[in-house]
């Protein structure tokens, strides 16, 4: 496996003119016989080199549909391992993948799949001090990350190196793509100058994707950094793709380029990377929300106090789904729901509060303490903890 | 007018689970304002404390965006479709110790 930041040691194609063996004209006959492609667009796909930021759930169908189409060098940047939770949606891992670096499992499958291509691995994070050199040596770059940093770095390196840039994002049933960092085209900071603070995008509570969707998002991306390749059909530059798999629709927006953008306006001011964790508002790696002082209780703790048989109230703060997988028996009052429904509590009774992960009830806690609930405590790591600690038939999720 | 405001998935929480709502209103800045009069959580989410709209929000009068029309001012007629279009990153991922608002 290639070590950090390396290319594998896969020989790169020497610059003979390039044509297809008897073999690969079989494996990819479905796409001659088409005019739309034919020998010269398979000539194209094979020349073509193609890097996938993200081997997790839009990345799986990418990468296996271009390995599949015979684009002949696919570049692949990743630096987490496969855990059980992925697979329900990333479809390039198997059981047998579990814990392994994503980029040896993702590299594995894409080999066996198509053994003529080139796959470089990065098994990094991509950053501003790697990025350039990363995307430098590819024609088309496409965006499979989950977070506000990686995409606006992706955006402005391909950008500044004046690469196309298929996007694609999901959120539950939602998706959204389109094509930037084509000529003349908008790019991400047309659409959105800004990325959201970080209080004030969805929390836990909404999380989750639906397995399929970015199976769809990411044949969409694929679909269109083949026609970028091959030149056919009307590339999605200029338009945002919203798709709502629930309603099971799609539309269009207008996706225009901004002539103040900072990056591809008239005038750009942004002309190298910059910190974008600071961007996004984000201090240092972890950076969890400044945890206040709230009074908390161990599992372990809470477990003895519950065997001693000392009189305390258990308030769950999660979703009525999420006391559907697991539960520890207690009061359900969801935290949005808690201005409205805290005259249900008995404010001379003390109170242990939890949620998942302690987060949800920690900010619970402090809403109880300011409305004059004095015996509050919140449980220390939620039902993760108390499931780690105390009782493991417990299911985490 | 009477126009149909699209509410996009990660601001439902806030709109009482809607997917769209329905009102009267003759510009966009009526619109969104009748549909935080509704719904009043939604008001942090769509403007900063400075009454702007906030720049990772998007908000689209048919398939057009109203930072190429007039804005807030933007005219509606009946029918039209307001639709919000936040910007978002992925938000699968909600593993303890990792940030829950939208990592």
């Amino acid at each position: 496996m290639a070590t950090k930041s390396e290319i594998s040691a896969n020989p790169a194609p020497a610059s003979a003119p390039v044509s297809l063996s008897k073999e690969e004209i079989l494996r990819y006959s479905r796409h001659l016989i088409m005019p739309e492609v034919g020998m010269e667009g398979q000539l194209k796909l094979k020349q073509a080199k193609v890097l996938c930021i993200g081997t997790g759930g839009l990345g799986a169908p990418l990468g296996l549909y271009l390995a599949a189409a015979g684009v002949g060098r696919i570049g692949l940047v990743d630096f987490d391992t496969v855990d059980s939770t992925n697979l329900q949606r990333q479809i390039l891992f198997g059981s047998k993948d579990v814990g392994r670096p994503k980029i040896a499992a993702a590299s594995d499958r894409l080999r066996d799949l198509n053994p003529d291509i080139q796959i470089d691995t990065f098994e990094t994070q991509l950053s501003s001090e790697n990025a350039l050199d990363i995307l430098k040596d590819y024609n088309i770059i496409v965006d499979g990350t989950d977070n506000f940093p990686t995409r606006y770095l992706v955006n402005d390196a391909s950008v500044l190196l004046g690469k196309p840039n298929v996007y694609g994002s999901i959120f539950r049933f939602e998706g959204q793509v389109t094509v930037f960092g084509y000529p003349d085209g908008p790019c991400y900071r047309c659409l959105y100058p800004e990325p959201p603070p970080p209080g004030l995008v969805p929390s836990c509570a909404e999380g989750g994707v639906l397995g399929v969707l970015p199976g769809i998002v990411g044949s969409i991306q694929a679909a269109e950094t083949l026609k970028l390749i091959i030149g056919a059909g009307e590339p999605l530059v200029g338009r945002l793709l919203l798709f709502d798999a629930l309603a099971m629709r799609f539309r269009e927006l207008k996706l225009r380029k901004n002539p103040d953008c900072p990056l591809c306006g008239t005038k750009p001011t942004l002309t190298k990377l910059i910190d974008y964790a600071e961007f996004c508002g984000i201090r240092g790696e972890e950076a969890p929300a400044p945890q206040t002082s709230v009074p908390e209780i161990t599992p372990r703790e809470l477990k003895g106090r519950l065997d001693r048989g000392d009189d305390l109230y258990i308030l769950d703060v999660r979703e009525p789904h999420e006391y559907q997988i697991c539960n520890l028996g207690g009061h359900l009052i969801p935290l949005g729901d808690l201005s409205k429904r805290v005259n249900e509590l008995d404010s001379s009774r003390e109170i242990v509060a939890h949620c998942r992960s302690g987060k949800r009830s920690a900010e619970a806690v402090e809403f109880l303490q300011r409305a004059g609930f004095r015996k509050i405590l919140n449980l220390k790591g939620g039902i993760l903890a108390w499931s780690d600690d105390v009782d493991p038939s417990v299911p985490k999720y | 007018m009477a126009v149909k405001v699209i509410i996009p998935t990660p601001l439902r929480a806030y709109a009482g689970k809607q997917e769209s709502v329905e009102l009267q209103a003759n510009t966009v800045a009526e619109a969104l304002n009748g549909l935080t009069l509704r719904f009043a959580d939604l008001k942090k989410h769509l403007y900063s404390d400075d009454g702007k709209l906030r720049s990772f929000v998007n908000v689209y009068v048919n398939d057009e965006d109203i930072r190429y029309l007039q804005k807030d001012q933007t005219q509606l007629r009946d029918g039209d479709i307001v639709s919000i279009v936040p910007s978002i990153a992925g938000g699968v991922r909600n593993e303890p110790g990792e940030f829950c608002n939208g990592h």
